[in-house]
């Protein structure tokens, strides 16, 4: 089973003599052009412009899409009621329940985001390097990829049928002698709703770190063990260095998919619970006694910066991790 | 007492069984050469001896100390991987520390250790170099390096050179050898290249379908092939069916034709046969007519036409069709340059360069 999807760390596979790999692989500058080599010439410039024309959609849709609303919305949070330019909408986030929901929303997402990856993390490990049978690994992929997507009121239903003060669950547990719910535990509380985003997160996990333990060769492995190493410390020197970009990288991802999320905790906590996303929904469909669109703006762009920190944070702690990719 | 032995080595994979009863006996600094078709165990046997698979049967003893049960990474045994072994998170020097590493010695130890054996390996200047910043044939270096470092048991290769192209790999492979004899490591070493194995080894054991058919010294193994699988998959053999007429006589095929053998056999006359020759063993005379060629078979030579031929250097390699039926013999090239496909020969088979087996 060696699958040759994209691995932390394929290292090229070169032959000798030195010259014959490396540079030659990588796309460079084309070459300088002959003088004078007329229709040929023109014929290659005109090449490379088709070229441009299959990502063009592409282009179009992110300007359209993404960027021209992202310049919008930063326009829009320093704007104040007259249009006029106005701080008074951002120096808001920094107070008040827009601070908490701040907060709220890190602290949910960082925590279902490292609960989900580990869980994740170990089931896609033994599916990949587990000997278990064939059909376990296309079985696990397809549920991953369903319940990566099941969110809002479906999920939100299924937990409060599952875990809910009347769950099926809860009443096992309570035959069982465990009363969760005379111990603090609500399903439409901060645990439950941890719990309910976990269900999508480690899914997701298993998907995008699958490549990722795929790539982690056998030989590498059996390498230490051969060299005298035990397990913990093939992980400490090799297999965790290794994975270490691709396990940032997708924390980041699982981070951003639960900061986002807006229709499972409106739907499981009515807005109980204090997120970014429910206030922006709350200010959108005017739930508020003040109107102030310009409010919702300024908290959807503390949203990107907050994203844009952890992105930053991502790309900067992997090229510290892995000074070894290619 | 031998430094690595294996005693009735079993191995099963579901239905697949891969090794049947390999038994094995490697002396204190002698390199053996596991020589076989694909498929026939070759590396599942080198696995077992490193701990990496368990065998179902059998015991594997080093030094005469029973190891069957002790888990890989305490078996203080270097292996080369066929490719891509390499830490691709380490430097080359890092790669040849990291044995001695877990081990707990101390960094300025083990630098210079590492330093020493990248020296060795040719690789001095490319100690800071990441895998994926050095060609294949360095990797296979550092890789060599990284096995020795750890001052192995016994050394272990699996097809170490079969990711290079020809030029790297014959180089490498007299390197191996010569470095293997200078620090007298015990090694067992993977390979399905005959020449290959002929060439670097002490002792070759060949292997088909999970058994061990014959162990020898590389010219015992190409001179006296005991199996027919033998004498086939090591180098290249005519294989002619035949009855023992006499002492020295064959008679071979349905027309039997007369073929003078070596004497020294244990066969009774009356045997069905198989006579191997070797190409070399054959000589070749052109011949100007048939009239001429006829008169060559009262002479006691045989007659025959040449089908196809391949020049291969110092040899030209012709295919016969002769009056034993098709042979393969090999011809100095000087003497071939005026052959053609059609052309008429004479030819005389060696009677030392034969060899008996019983058919069957
Ligand atoms: N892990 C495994 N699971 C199932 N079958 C296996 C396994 N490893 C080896 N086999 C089978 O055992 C037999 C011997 O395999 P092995 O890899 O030892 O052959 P080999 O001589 O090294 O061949 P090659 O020259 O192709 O490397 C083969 O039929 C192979 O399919
Ligand atoms: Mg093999």
């Amino acid at each position: 089973m060696r699958s040759r999807a994209p691995a932390p760390s394929e290292p090229a596979q070169g032959t000798e003599p030195d010259a014959t790999r490396g540079p030659a692989l990588v796309a460079g500058p084309e070459p300088p052009r002959p003088r004078g080599a007329g229709r040929g010439a023109r014929r290659k410039g005109r090449a490379s412009a088709w070229r441009w024309l299959g990502v063009l959609p592409f282009f179009a849709y992110t300007t359209l899409f993404l960027l021209v609303p992202t310049i919008e919305l930063i326009v829009k949070s320093f704007e104040g009621p007259k249009g006029s330019f106005s701080t008074a909408n951002v120096s808001r986030l920094f107070s008040g329940e827009y601070l908490s929901a701040y907060a709220t929303s890190v602290e949910l997402s960082a925590i279902t985001a490292a609960a989900g990856g580990l869980f994740g993390l170990f089931i896609a490990y033994g599916a990949v390097h587990g000997r278990l049978p064939a059909f376990i690994r296309p079985l696990l992929s397809t549920f991953s990829g369903v319940a990566a997507n099941f969110a809002g009121i479906p999920l939100a239903f299924a937990f409060i049928a599952t875990l809910g003060p009347t769950g099926v669950v809860t009443s096992l547990l309570n035959r069982a002698g465990l009363h969760i719910y005379n111990h603090g535990f609500t399903i439409f509380g901060m645990a439950g709703l941890s719990l309910t985003y976990i269900y999508f997160q480690f899914p997701l996990m298993i998907l995008i770190i699958s490549p990722t333990l795929e790539g982690l060769r056998a030989e590498w492995r059996e390498a230490a063990q051969n060299l005298g190493a035990t397990p913990a410390q093939y992980w400490r020197h090799v297999g965790l260095p290794l994975i270490l970009p691709g396990l940032l990288g997708s924390t980041v991802l699982l981070f951003g998919n639960a900061f986002s999320a807006y229709a499972t905790p409106y739907a499981l906590t009515a807005g109980y619970i204090n997120l970014v996303p429910v206030q922006i929904g709350a200010i959108l469909q005017g739930n508020v006694t003040v109107p102030n669109p310009q409010l919702g703006d300024a908290l959807a762009f503390g949203m990107i910066v907050i994203i844009a920190v952890a992105v930053t944070l991502y790309v900067l702690l992997q090229r510290r991790a892995a000074r070894w990719l290619p | 007492m031998a430094a690595l032995e294996l005693r009735g080595v079993r191995k099963q994979f579901g239905e697949v069984v891969a090794l049947r009863g390999l038994s094995l006996e490697v002396a204190s600094g002698e390199l053996v050469s596991l020589l076989g078709p694909s498929g026939c165990g070759k590396t599942t046997a080198l696995r077992i001896i490193a701990g990496f698979e368990h065998p179902d049967g059998g015991e594997l003893l080093v030094e005469g100390r029973d190891v069957t049960r002790i888990p890989a990474n305490r078996r203080n045994m270097g292996m080369v991987f066929q490719a891509y072994s390499l830490f691709p998170n380490m430097t080359a020097r890092e790669n040849v520390e990291f044995g001695l590493k877990v081990r707990g010695q101390d960094r300025a130890r083990r630098q210079r250790r590492a330093d020493e054996l990248l020296e060795l390996v040719g690789l001095g200047g490319r100690a800071g170099r990441y895998p994926n910043e050095l060609s294949g044939g360095q990797q296979q270096r550092v890789a060599l390096a990284r096995a020795l470092a750890i001052e192995p048991a016994v050394l272990l290769l699996d097809e170490p050179l079969s990711a290079l192209d020809a030029k790297v790999r014959l180089q490498l492979r007299q390197e191996i050898r010569d470095l293997q004899k200078r620090l007298g490591t015990t090694t067992v070493y993977v390979t399905h290249d005959q020449e290959e194995a002929l060439s670097i080894s002490d002792r070759v054991a060949v292997m088909s379908e999970g058994v061990l058919e014959q162990v020898g010294r590389p010219a015992e193994i190409y001179r006296d092939p005991r199996t027919p699988f033998v004498a086939e998959f090591v180098g290249t053999m005519n294989r002619l069916e035949g009855k023992l007429a006499g002492p020295t006589s064959v008679l071979v095929g349905e027309a039997g034709v007369p073929l003078t053998v070596q004497a020294g056999h244990e066969r009774a006359p009356g045997e069905a046969v198989l006579v191997l020759i070797r190409p070399e063993s054959i000589a070749v005379e052109e011949a100007a007519s048939a009239a001429e060629v006829d008169s060559a078979r009262a002479r006691g030579s045989l007659g025959g036409r040449v089908l196809a031929f391949t020049f291969l250097g110092p040899v030209t390699r012709l295919v016969l069709d002769t009056d034993l039926g098709p042979l393969v013999a090999d011809v100095p090239s000087i003497q071939a340059l005026t052959y053609a496909s059609g052309t008429l020969v004479s030819l005389r088979v060696d009677p030392a360069g034969t060899h008996l087996l019983g058919a069957g």
